[in-house]
């Protein structure tokens, strides 16, 4: 117990911190530079709440972009004018939700997205991981495609594939950073938990896990709900930052943008998720004037496709992972080859 | 409002979309049968194909069953090659490992197809005699129609005797069942998984040129979603079943045309939704798939 406290003292310390820099940053930097700065923030919360999933429950799901669309939307439809709200032919808010004259805070429709996300999670998640294997995998993906043609078909809640655009900016340096903060925070107390004990347990051996009383459905469906949660809350400040939506940002190349940066950081660490968007991001950033320049669009994709093989084949445990000692079948492998 | 030619026509329709599914699945089955690899970059091999076939076909002007020939080793060539690349040197390590492999490969090609083509659609000519009209008072098709259907069968026919019949199907169906054993048995396994990847993708390189010649329009990211709707038909059918993936993928297709042709027109857009909207329900209802086995887990 005593550990936990003073790991508790690390965590205000380095949010005081972090938000030091970021006031410096707000001071020093260049408004490009500070887009660069929060992008990374929002990257970092969507890849730390994959990390979640599919590094420490061993799930391996590709649905957060999907997640991401339904915090996106929510937050957008919460937080809207009143009067764009005519001019755009969107809906009023229902009475349950404050009635049709109430625009909601930032700070609770961020986090009703996250809700949202949660619950959506919780439905698609409750059929498809009672099942073995990676059939989370295709399930998500499909769930990805299911939630991205909703939205270009919904015309009525989020105009379609037009989008919707003009949302107020309220995501800043801070309140993204706060926002990574509370999820780093959230999971890397999940983790060293009982609950996540069992959770890694099962990722290992879920045969032995359930000898030893974990009951796996339960830990792998908290943790999918809890990753929904912060990637509907990342893409809730996503929307707020980028001021425009529109269904088809959403699509599987967000998702594969995460998972390559949770692979290259190193999945199941804590450091790795934050270390992998940030690394790719400022690759991106620094190639981006040599694709536009060349005019060849794709590049940047290609290369993540290249590192995320490189990375899997040679140092498969990502850039800040320890090397875990797993049992070798060798059997089809490189020896009898 | 319902009539039988309309019926038969889209059910026509259905069989076409089924059997392109059903090529793909039975490429995705055989080599999840054994590997437990959902191959993503399966889906590439059909843009590719189709785009192989579209330059040595349309632009150089090589004859068509040539073009097809060239294709089918072309797409062979292309899947030793992922084989040998990358997928043996991770065998024996987690098995998610090879599932983001086979992403990443995905990835890489459709970027690199973006780069080489255009991110433009490319119009997909049928060749003259391929599209020669028929009509008759229930049904309207086109010759390319037919031989989809005829070489289809053909296909799905060859690989059955192939995997029921042959020695190396028979090794085939044996490494699918229990890889290590198989192993003791004195059976080349790496031989038989680049065999696994080699034909299914031969298959899906076809594949691609069906698809161009029956919707005449190819594009950079056509593979994704068919290829995904591909292991969609696995799984309906029974994964690691043959006769099941070629179910999964006539059920798919039949049920992706009908439902668009039966329900009011507003719903066409949901056409991609309704497809894993089964896939849901049948994991839900059935998850061991119409076909399959119940997988027992070994400890």
């Amino acid at each position: 117990m005593k550990q936990g406290i003073r790991a508790e003292w690390y965590f205000l310390l380095g949010g005081l911190l972090l938000f030091g820099g970021a006031f410096l940053a707000t001071q020093f930097l260049n408004r490009y530079l500070l887009y660069i700065l929060v992008l990374m923030g929002i990257y970092s919360i969507a890849t730390v709440s994959l990390n979640l999933t599919n590094g420490y429950a061993g799930l391996f799901s590709l649905g957060h972009a999907a997640f991401m669309a339904i915090g996106a939307y929510t937050s957008t439809l919460l937080t809207f004018p009143l009067a764009l709200r005519e001019a755009y032919e969107l809906p009023m808010l229902p009475a349950f939700l404050g009635g049709p004259n109430f625009v909601w805070p930032f700070f609770p429709a961020i986090c009703m997205g996250g809700v949202l996300a949660s619950v959506a999670a919780l439905l698609i998640g409750a059929p498809v991981l009672r099942l073995r294997g990676h059939y989370l995998s295709v399930a998500s993906l499909g769930f990805v495609v299911i939630v991205t043609t909703l939205a270009k078909t919904m015309k009525g809640l989020t105009r379609g594939p037009m989008g919707i655009s003009a949302i107020p900016s309220y995501t800043n340096i801070y309140w993204t950073y706060l926002w990574l903060l509370i999820t780093v925070y959230v999971i890397w107390r999940i983790v060293n938990s009982r609950f996540g004990r069992a959770m890694m347990a099962l990722r290992e051996d879920e045969t032995a896990a359930q000898v030893l009383g974990v009951y796996p459905m339960k830990y792998k469906l908290m943790s999918f709900v809890v990753g929904a949660f912060f990637a509907g809350v990342a893409g809730g400040l996503y929307a707020h930052f980028t001021k425009a939506i529109r269904p088809f940002e959403f699509s599987f190349f967000l998702t594969f943008q995460i998972v390559v940066m949770l692979i290259l950081g190193g999945m199941g660490t804590t450091a790795g998720p934050i270390v992998g968007a940030v690394s790719l991001l400022t690759l991106r950033y620094a190639l981006k004037p040599l694709e536009e320049h060349l005019k060849i669009y794709g590049l940047i994709e290609i290369i993540y496709a290249v590192l995320l093989i490189v990375v899997m084949l040679f140092k498969p445990e990502g850039l800040v992972g320890q090397k875990r000692g797993v049992k070798k079948i060798t059997v089809g492998g490189k020896s009898s080859a | 409002m319902f009539s039988w030619s309309y019926f038969l026509q889209q059910t026509m329709n259905g069989v076409i979309l089924g059997c392109i599914y059903a090529l793909l699945a039975l490429g995705m089955t055989v080599v999840y049968g054994i590997l437990r690899l959902i191959n993503f970059a399966h889906g590439a091999l059909i843009t590719v194909g189709a785009f192989f076939v579209y330059f040595i076909f349309f632009r150089a002007g090589i004859n068509l069953a040539a073009s097809l020939l060239l294709v089918l080793g072309f797409g062979g060539l292309m899947g030793l090659l992922l084989d040998v690349i990358a997928y043996r040197k991770l065998r024996g390590g987690p098995e998610v490992a090879l599932l983001i492999t086979s992403l990443g490969f995905y990835t890489f090609v459709e970027n690199f197809m973006k780069m080489v083509v255009s991110p433009q659609p490319y119009s997909f000519k049928t060749p003259a005699y391929l599209a020669v009209m028929y009509k008759t008072s229930l049904l309207t098709f086109r010759s390319i129609d037919v031989f989809i259907i005829v070489s289809s069968l053909l296909i799905m026919f060859i690989f059955n005797l192939f995997v029921k019949k042959t020695r190396m199907g028979i090794a085939m169906r044996a490494t699918a069942e229990n890889l290590e054993v198989a192993h003791l048995m004195g059976i080349e396994v790496n031989r038989v998984i680049a065999l696994a990847f080699a034909l299914g993708s031969a298959i899906a390189a076809f594949t691609g040129f069906l698809w161009g010649a029956k919707y005449g329009q190819i594009a950079y990211d056509m593979g994704f979603l068919t290829g995904v709707k591909a292991f969609v038909a696995v799984v309906v059918g029974g994964v690691g079943s043959i006769p099941g993936a070629m179910v999964g993928g006539f059920v798919l297709g039949l049920a992706e045309i009908l439902s668009i042709a039966f329900l009011p027109t507003r719903f066409a857009e949901y056409r991609d939704g309704i497809v894993f909207g089964i896939l849901i329900l049948v994991l839900l209802l059935r998850p061991s798939g119409l076909m399959g086995v119940k997988e027992e887990v070994r400890v």
